[in-house]
């Protein structure tokens, strides 16, 4: 019996894999020492227990998955067991700094609403997603004909948790559209290492396997466009 | 001579307070008695105790064998060397709560308002002041007082342990380091409310409750209060749980009548009740049960819970089990949602488990790593 079945689905399918070491070094990297952070979508808590070892911060997390919560509790780490599409509301206004979305916005319900939430209870909003846009996404479905498999889209149209696919572009038409300043953004390979078009979105689309965003909430300022 | 406790003379370790408690109702007990027990040893710092808290028909028996029952403590699963509440670590300290039948403070105790002229000593029966959950964790902290213990390590405890467990970081935010409430809920609902009144018109529809002042002479509502027992048993467990233990089997062969033949879960329940009287009074159980029915932590807090723990520093692990539908998860992640608006430290886990509200007392690997984990973590948080 259950009030909110959603949290009892079968779970492993909720979230794309992390390869956590290099994603993690980037985003700690983004994130300024001593500040309070809530990663959204925590798992094991390994990005959390490393800002709060190495840079000081009060870090917290959200996660779906039962055995992943048990895991961070036990390593002596705050984090609640939840769904961001729900739980982010019950936060308070400017709780945190930054509010981290690990490789996840593309798999939640309403990503749209899940960044509003992110920016309302944080000053900074760091996001990663895989791109869409990524040249081998485009051959394969051009080539083809059929939705493409690679390494950062593995699983099949049919029970790929990631159904909000997005790509390097759409994701500033989207800041632009609601609003939201980039402070930062970079676009790195699978591995999480940082691909060397920075500045030159058109090519980060077509050759970063992800990108990484740092957003704020102040509409009234100078709004980052693609080049 | 009255015997208000028909059952074996106990020599209870308790603390006695000669300058009594006042009361939320407003009545002052002019002695208080706390009935506890210890395990483990509390370290030269004073800086390794644990509170456990009991639920509605727990007693500070944790983790040794029960003096009535003679049966395992009712938390050996939790507590005890290398448990989830490790002893060989930490300090244990279980009290009988105000209002209980093991010692404490209680119905059973004698009443030190007024007695009669004809110079007997009565208990305090139907009489016995209405306690709340604040009203018990203000008795423990007498005792965590006497005891020269200026901050819990940790508070925990299930289902209404969990509310004093909740009240205790309310209350005393200084002295709780870290808080587990476990399938606990910040108020009874009006559900939990309904089923306790069951119980309660059970026990008075008893002809041998004698309008409470059934020790008069020398007898029990025992029906009564194993009638009580056995429905709140069945919102204990889970219909999976009762399902997998007794299905619809018989005990005896199939034959179609009336009474004979009993299904396993009937005489199981019946098992239950009859064991329950003889080691539970009903007057405590009256007076436990309205406690639990009183409480309502953030209605204590201006309306909002968040307000309840406002500026704590206290770690908080909140746990609840996905088949209890006594205290739902629902009711959990409200409190940690409030822990959330009040910049508390908090965690909180929905363990997946088929066994009902009850599974915080049973074998539950997944519980017992997460409470463990989270001691484990506070224990290096606090420097133990």
């Amino acid at each position: 019996m259950n009030a909110e079945p959603h949290l009892t689905a079968p779970n492993g399918i909720r979230y794309v894999a992390k390869n956590l070491r290099l994603d993690l070094r980037l985003i700690a990297g983004m994130i300024a020492p001593d500040s309070r952070v809530l990663d959204i979508g925590s798992g094991d808590g390994t990005l959390i227990a490393h800002l709060a070892r190495e840079r000081g911060c009060d870090a917290r997390g959200i996660e779906i998955d039962m055995a992943e919560v048990a895991e961070t509790v036990a390593r002596g780490l705050a984090v609640m067991h939840g769904d961001a599409d729900i739980d982010l509301a019950h936060y308070p206004d400017q709780a945190f700094d930054y509010v981290v979305l690990s490789r996840t916005l593309q798999a939640v319900e309403r990503p749209r609403e899940v960044l509003r939430q992110m920016l309302r209870i944080g000053a900074h909003a760091v996001v990663s997603f895989p791109n869409f846009g990524h040249w081998r996404v485009r051959w394969q479905l051009f080539s083809r004909g059929r939705m493409p498999l690679t390494p950062a889209w593995d699983r099949p149209w049919y029970e790929t948790p990631n159904i909000h696919p997005c790509t390097i572009r759409d994701f500033f038409a989207l800041c632009a559209a609601e609003g939201y300043r980039v402070e930062s953004w970079l676009a790195a390979d699978q591995a999480g290492m940082r691909a060397p078009w920075r500045r030159a979105s058109r090519l980060a689309n077509l050759f970063g396997e992800q990108g990484v965003f740092v957003l704020q909430r102040t509409p009234n300022v100078r709004k980052d466009r693609p080049a | 001579m009255i015997i208000a406790d028909p059952r074996p003379l106990l020599a209870h370790q308790s603390a006695r307070f000669e300058d009594g408690l006042l009361l939320d109702c407003g009545v002052e007990l002019r002695e208080l008695t706390v009935a506890y027990r210890t395990y483990g040893r509390l370290n030269r710092d004073r800086t390794n105790a644990v509170l456990v808290c009991h639920a509605l028909t727990g007693d500070q028996y944790v983790a040794e064998t029960h003096p009535l029952t003679g049966k395992p403590g009712w938390w050996e699963a939790v507590v005890g060397p290398g448990k989830p509440v490790d002893t060989e670590r930490f300090f244990v300290i279980a009290a009988n709560v105000l209002g209980g039948c093991m010692g404490s403070t209680g119905p059973l105790s004698i009443r030190d308002d007024h007695q009669p002229e004809s110079g007997r000593v009565l208990p305090w029966g139907t009489d016995f002041p209405p306690v709340t959950i604040r009203d018990m964790v203000r008795a423990q902290k007498r005792l965590i007082e006497h005891l020269g213990i200026a901050r819990l390590f940790s508070v925990l405890g299930g289902s209404m342990g969990g509310m004093q467990v909740l009240e205790w970081a309310a209350l005393y935010p200084d002295c709780v380091f870290s808080a587990v409430p476990i399938a606990a809920a910040a108020y009874h609902t009006a559900q939990n409310i309904a089923f306790h009144e069951v119980g309660r018109q059970a026990i008075f529809a008893d002809p041998d409750w004698e309008g409470g002042r059934y020790w008069e002479r020398g007898k029990v509502p025992a029906r009564g209060l194993a009638v009580a027992r056995m429905a709140a048993h069945i919102t204990y467990l889970s219909e999976q749980a009762l399902t997998r233990k007794f299905g619809r089997r018989l005990r005896s062969g199939p034959s179609l009548t009336l009474f004979d033949d009993l299904f396993e879960v009937e005489s199981y329940l019946r098992h239950q009740g009859s064991t329950f009287v003889s080691r539970f009074d009903a007057n405590s159980y009256l007076s436990i049960t309205r406690a639990m029915d009183f409480f309502d932590l953030a209605a204590e807090h201006g309306g909002d819970l968040a307000h309840a723990f406002a500026g704590s520093r206290t770690r908080f692990c909140v746990i609840s089990f996905s088949s209890d539908w006594l205290f739902p998860t629902a009711q959990s992640r409200a409190i940690a949602r409030a822990l959330n608006r009040a910049a508390a430290n908090v965690s909180f886990v929905e363990v997946e488990s088929d066994k009902g509200h009850d599974a915080f007392l049973l074998d539950e690997p997944a519980f017992h790593r997460t409470l463990s984990g989270f001691l484990s973590g506070s224990a290096a948080a606090a420097g133990l």
